[in-house]
């Protein structure tokens, strides 16, 4: 791998909000996350906004990867640049390689996943994008990538709907299995979290799933307005 | 005598608009557009008083959109109504009247979903085809895409709606009503010459966007002494930006290349100047509904009428029941393929 990151940059994905290239930093193959100008804002919102949610991506992985997650390291910031560069994490992605593993090996990767998620819930944190497409799995082990929508939160909200994503996103990929894979991913969260903090985000994931989009709930928290 | 063709018959009474129209399968498709606006002394919606206005104009408004398309109730092939989502007394006018007509007449009853309806009418006059829909009105902000035949919400707001907080915020302002002058709102007018101030706060929660605490924070700036255009302009611009940034999400998300703006607030050329921007970069086009038609209307609900009436979505009229929330996803759309 880090044979063919060298020389010219290569751009990896190019989402709605940022370029993910591959290139060298300090001789080290890493990944330059950019946030792209968006030419519809006033310039100088968009630099504001591209600037305040580098820095808050920065900070979360920083804090992420303290509290026992296995997070690429932060080498550069550069907020007024909105850039991020970070550590290249060598391995295929958990969405790819998933069909081919066997029931106890893609268990094992849900359950340590389940722990890295429930040390950043304790520590404060939330994913906001947990997804088979953000895990990378390392010969190190595998690695949460993919911050651009995390935040600190302690709102149990914040919590359950990063365990239904993880749901879903086994669903959409993997539907035979999905169930005991989450399963997994709730066996190693509790193993952290304990298993009333692990109730209580069952609980939050069966009443999202059961609201749908969940805008009934919304609205009544917002104060029942009606649209 | 009137050639082949499905002829619907629609009510629209979700909110402040009593309208009733014809639609046909053929071309031109909109025989009739009759509306009676309920406009209160003061304040917003009363929705009782609007149900009274309602039920007092009702045979008046269904007989003149009869004779402006031709057409006696004999000659109805179907009979449509917005069931849902409104305000629950002002429904009930509209539904009451058609299931009166389709029982009466015995003809089909079409069941409509307003949400669904704003999206059919601007598919129909827009010509697009599978579009990213961003429904934006006084109560709605809406993205939301065809996916499994279902329009499927990808964003919302957390709080208020766009149209709603515009008011909200002119008003208080002391700007506003009225809220609309000569095509343009009153933050649109009073944005001109504006600066940007920093430290708004811009939120986009994922797919979401959040309006209440920007609304908080304008206000309080006004308070302490910010220039009323400068306000204005910062205000627009995060609110407006942010919008496009979930729509672009979505355009993202689905692949799809087109955008169609629907509702009443679809109508702002600055709002829609930013998302010809946001597409042209995308290779996306967008779609905006005629003013006429992206404001509730009786021609939206008899037009996707037609569309039910086709694929045989009939409901009999005592299982016809009105739903104040009805979402737009919880509506199966078997005219997509």
């Amino acid at each position: 791998m880090s044979s063919s990151s060298r020389g010219s940059p290569k751009v990896v994905a190019l989402g709605a909000e940022a370029a993910i290239v591959r290139y060298e930093f300090l001789g080290m193959p890493s990944i330059f996350k950019v946030r792209l100008p968006k030419p519809y804002r006033d310039p100088e919102l968009d630099r504001e906004v591209r600037s305040r949610r580098t820095l808050q991506e920065a900070r979360v992985m920083r804090a992420a990867r303290e509290a026992g997650a296995r997070v690429p390291r932060v080498l550069l910031v550069l907020p007024r640049r909105a850039l991020i560069v970070m550590e290249y994490v060598s391995g295929e992605r958990f969405k790819e390689a998933e069909p081919r593993m066997g029931d106890k090996e893609a268990c094992e990767v849900m359950m340590v996943i389940g722990e890295y998620v429930a040390r950043m819930h304790l520590a404060g944190i939330v994913h906001g994008d947990l997804t088979t497409s953000n895990i990378i799995l390392a010969d190190e082990g595998p690695y949460l990538v993919d911050f651009g929508l995390a935040k600190f939160s302690n709102d149990p909200e914040d919590r359950g709907v990063d365990a239904h994503l993880m749901l879903r996103a086994l669903e959409s990929t993997h539907y035979a299995r999905a169930s005991k894979l989450f399963e997994c991913f709730m066996s190693g969260y509790s193993s952290v979290a304990g298993e009333e903090r692990a109730r209580e985000v069952m609980d939050k994931v069966r009443e999202i799933r059961m609201r749908g989009r969940y805008i009934e709930e919304r609205r009544r928290k917002a104060g029942g307005r009606h649209e | 005598m009137r050639g082949p063709g499905t002829l619907v018959l629609g009510i629209e009474s979700t909110a402040h608009t009593f309208g009733v129209a014809v639609a046909s399968d053929k071309e031109p498709h909109i025989l009739s557009d009759e509306r009676h606006k309920y406009v209160p002394e003061k304040g917003g919606i009363h929705p009782l008083e609007a149900s009274l206005s309602f039920m007092k104009h009702a045979p008046t408004v269904i007989r003149k959109a009869l004779e402006e398309a031709g057409v006696t109730p004999r000659e109805l092939d179907g009979v449509a109504a917005a069931f849902g989502p409104g305000l629950g007394p002002c429904l009930r006018v509209g539904a009451t009247a058609a299931r009166a007509l389709a029982a009466y007449y015995h003809k089909p009853l079409l069941r409509v979903n307003h949400a669904v309806a704003h999206v059919e009418i601007g598919r129909l006059l827009t010509g697009a085809r599978d579009p990213v829909i961003v429904y934006l009105s006084g109560g709605n902000t809406l993205i939301a895409a065809q996916v499994g035949r279902r329009y499927r919400v990808f964003g919302e707001t957390l709080d208020v709606a766009l149209g709603n907080f515009m008011d909200h915020f002119t008003r208080e302002a002391g700007l506003a009503p009225p809220y609309v002058v000569g095509g343009l709102h009153q933050l649109d007018r009073c944005a001109e010459g504006g600066k940007l101030i920093p430290g708004f706060p811009y939120i986009v929660k994922g797919q979401d966007v959040s309006f209440s605490g920007l609304l908080t924070h304008a206000l309080r700036a006004l308070k302490a002494g910010h220039r009323l255009e400068d306000v204005c302009y910062t205000v627009r611009e995060i609110a407006y930006s942010a919008i496009i940034e979930i729509t672009e999400r979505a355009l993202a998300h689905t692949g799809k290349n087109e955008v169609l703006l629907v509702g009443g607030v679809a109508a702002s050329p600055v709002l829609r100047k930013k998302f010809e921007v946001m597409a042209a970069e995308r290779g996306a086009t967008v779609k905006v509904v005629p003013p006429k038609y992206a404001v509730d209307n009786g021609a939206m609900i008899a037009w996707t009428g037609v569309l039910m009436l086709r694929h045989g979505m009939i409901t009999p009229p005592e299982k016809a029941y009105v739903r104040q929330r009805w979402r737009i996803d919880e509506f199966e759309l078997p005219w997509f393929t």
